[in-house]
């Protein structure tokens, strides 16, 4: 099967703070106050309330410089323009696709935003519902968030299988400059899509391998904050 | 329970052992429902709460949506068997009326108006019953919308504070609710932001003087800093679990 | 958690791992996940029971009331077993009246139990065809994550066996007294539910939900044992496709030995 999917998750935008993703991290509820002084500038997470810096949500603190902010450790996918994504078309309007992304709103994939020129009446022969895309959002607005499949690594999906780890994750199983994920596609043979919003597809040269990826795959998205993991996988997969 | 008067007193011991200032023993667990975005279980004593979040996701129908703002959307009821009458399946008014004041109680420290058209359920269930229900639901609610990774300015905190006679109590079991003697009962449950001085809860049933509300709210604040030690350790003990699972 | 409904692909994948006998979790097909059980998870029912299968668990409470016998069995008691779909179990449960699933699971769960005899509702009048006890079981599905029937049954089975009828004083019953006295059972019954699921064409036990999502029939059957004799005592299929009848004769084999096995893990997590 034509599959010209090929390291999608390069395609993916870094969260700013993947690279510091090693440095330990302190773990702080809202309310909490992170820090003291006219020094620090509150980021994405943080306020500030006169000389304190407080937590605005429940995650890991990152201090960048002066700036603070507070990762998410668990929650919903919150969709930003660029992220790319794997979703399940849901829906054929006459328009395009309505494609489940596992975020408040669904998204909409515009015909004219697919990879190759598609007539109106054979929609349903490219991209059927039950099928799956790695997408990217090309725009988040209050009414929904539009999709296209043109890009490198981009378009519908064959074989293979999806499932779903939890999206703050992601950047840890992409690892710093996507040294874990392709870990992981080296030790299984596998051809593997991160999807922004936690869903992750995995094709591979036999089932077991394809299995076996999932396993580290999940493995590697619960450990929140340890370090000198990818020493840690390299010892999994001599195990597993 | 004995219908005597009781004198206000520091040192007034309960029929439980407990000081007049004391909570039941306090358990929370955070991450109980996998299932959930975010979810947690509170007990005071007895006092059974279980809470799930999940969202910000999609609001049906569509006419509800705000475009403006998410919406917070909390559901409070009591399991069939957490008391001795069955409580038949189904909402109840005083169930919908918790659920609406719960509602109020949290929204305060939620950022609504960064996820216009979306709702975040707050789902909230009492396994076991022995007074203050809402308080338990309010404080698992708290930490399960941390959980979920909600932007939350602060957590919330609550309790019920009451009266035996004149004597002020703090967390009252049903047995302290029903009793009779003096000036009657007093039920007084309260919400605090925990971090700030604003309370986002208040109900109150029985007779107290206006003079002693201000020592209600004294006691009130000494209890929710508690309370909010007891959730901080719930939530970061969560993410301990998860990475040695 | 997500509500995204299965994909195609994964759907195929589940199918081709079946065929090869193989699960994401590496289980064996007919293989159920780890068994825990907790019992009187809340001091006002009259008995309760806390199962988790997997991360699957349910709640299980029994309440015991005064009402009238039904016109068409004066001489007994009455059983009703419902089941609460909480929308706090999973993305998928949405507020509001019950769809099939919600009806099917206490039905389930109910013909198990009735038609097994393991409660001898007979000893349970009050007052000959105008009193009765009432015994109601309520399921509340707490996190779904597959199989919630066999759950909810194993659930049921032990707050049953651990619920003490209430004090009756003259016509009102006083819940707060200490009881002692426990439900009639009859000895040595102890039904349990083993569902059948279907992929393609292989069939397993104990899905997780992903599983479940992929399945297109499923076959609950309850069964007990009186003495050294089995029974079968209900069975019900859902889903549209279909059983032949080599697969049935397949589950009818397999159906004594995990009876016994799975009865084995609730002894040893009582």
């Amino acid at each position: 099967m034509k599959n010209d999917i090929n390291e999608a998750h390069e395609a993916i935008e870094y969260e700013e703070d993947s690279e510091n993703i090693h440095k330990d991290r302190r773990i702080v509820v809202p309310g909490e106050i992170i820090a003291t002084g006219e020094d620090y500038l509150p980021g994405e997470g943080a306020r500030r309330v006169e000389e304190n810096i407080y937590a605005s949500r429940f995650g890991l603190v990152d201090e960048q410089g002066r700036v603070i902010k507070v990762i998410p450790i668990f929650g919903a996918f919150i969709p930003r323009r660029n992220n790319v994504v794997i979703g399940r078309v849901s829906d054929i309007t006459f328009y395009g696709w309505i494609i489940d992304i596992d975020s408040a709103s669904a998204g909409f994939l515009p015909i004219e935003e697919s990879p190759r020129f598609i007539n109106k009446n054979e929609m349903d022969q490219y991209l059927g519902i039950g099928d799956v895309v790695a997408a990217k959002i090309w725009s988040v607005k209050s009414k929904g968030i539009d999709l296209t499949l043109k890009g490198k690594g981009l378009g519908k999906l064959e074989g293979g299988f999806i499932f779903r780890i939890i999206p703050s994750r992601v950047p840890r199983v992409i690892g710093r400059e996507g040294s874990m994920i392709s870990l992981i596609k080296e030790k299984t043979g596998c051809n593997i899509t991160v999807g922004q919003n936690g869903w992750i597809w995995v094709k591979g040269p036999n089932m077991e391998e394809e299995i076996r990826a999932r396993k580290a795959i999940e493995f590697v998205a619960e450990k929140i904050t340890m370090k000198g993991l990818t020493e840690k996988m390299e010892e999994w997969f001599s195990e597993n | 329970m004995e219908k005597e008067k009781t004198r206000d007193s520091k040192e007034f011991i309960r029929s439980d052992g407990r000081k007049w200032n004391e909570t039941r023993p306090m358990i929370a667990k955070v991450g109980v429902i996998p299932n959930a975005d975010g979810s947690a279980m509170f007990a005071f004593g007895d006092t059974i709460a279980i809470a799930a979040v999940y969202g910000p996701r999609q609001l049906h129908p569509q006419h509800m949506q705000d475009p403006s703002s998410g919406i917070l959307r909390c559901n409070y009821d009591l399991l069939s068997f957490s008391v001795y009458d069955r409580k038949k399946p189904g909402p109840s008014r005083r169930s919908q009326e918790i659920s609406k004041v719960t509602e109020w109680a949290l929204s305060p420290v939620i950022d609504l108006e960064q996820f216009p058209n979306t709702v975040i359920d707050v789902q909230i269930y009492i396994i076991q019953a022995d007074a203050g229900t809402r308080t338990a639901g309010i404080n698992a609610a708290s930490m399960a919308l941390a959980h979920a990774g909600i932007p939350m300015k602060d957590l919330v905190c609550s309790v019920a504070v009451g009266k035996l006679d004149k004597q002020i109590i703090v967390d009252l079991t049903k047995e302290e609710e029903d009793f009779e003697g003096g000036e009657g009962p007093t039920d007084f449950a309260i919400a605090k932001i925990a971090n700030s001085d604003e309370f986002s809860l208040m109900q109150l049933d029985g007779k107290i003087p206006p003079e002693r509300i201000k020592e209600v709210i004294s006691v009130v604040k000494e209890t929710c800093a508690k309370i909010y030690e007891v959730q901080k350790k719930a939530l970061k003990e969560a993410v301990e679990k998860t990475e040695n699972s | 958690m997500s509500s995204m409904t299965i994909s195609n692909l994964t759907k195929e994948m589940l199918k081709k791992m079946f065929s090869s006998k193989k699960r994401f979790d590496g289980r064996d097909l007919f293989e159920y996940r780890e068994l825990k059980i907790e019992k009187d998870i809340s001091k006002k029912a009259e008995g309760s029971a806390r199962v988790c299968l997997g991360k699957t668990e349910v709640l299980v409470g029994v309440k015991l009331a005064i009402g009238e016998p039904y016109p068409d069995s004066l001489d007994k008691g009455n059983l009703t077993v419902s089941a609460d779909l909480l929308p706090l179990a999973s993305p998928r449960f949405e507020q509001g009246p019950p769809g099939f699933n919600a009806i099917e699971l206490p039905r389930l769960v109910d013909r198990a139990i009735r038609e097994s005899g393991m409660i001898d509702l007979s000893k349970l009048v009050i007052k000959e065809k105008e009193k009765v006890w009432t015994i109601f079981i309520d399921i509340y599905p707490i996190n779904d994550d597959g199989n919630l029937v066999d759950a909810s049954t194993i659930g049921a089975i032990i707050a049953l066996q651990n619920t003490k009828i209430p004090v009756l004083e003259g016509e009102t019953i006083n819940y707060e007294k200490k009881r002692s006295e426990p439900l009639p059972l009859v000895e040595g019954i102890a039904p349990i539910s083993i569902s059948f699921y279907k992929i393609g064409n292989s069939l397993f036990l104990d899905p997780t939900r992903e599983e479940e999502e992929a399945c297109n029939a499923r076959i609950t059957w309850g069964i007990s044992q009186i003495k050294d004799q089995k029974f079968i005592n209900s069975c019900q299929k859902s889903g549209e496709a279909t059983f032949l009848s080599e697969e049935i004769e397949e589950m009818m084999k397999i159906l004594p030995k995990k009876f016994e096995e799975i009865n084995e893990k609730i002894k040893k997590a009582k």
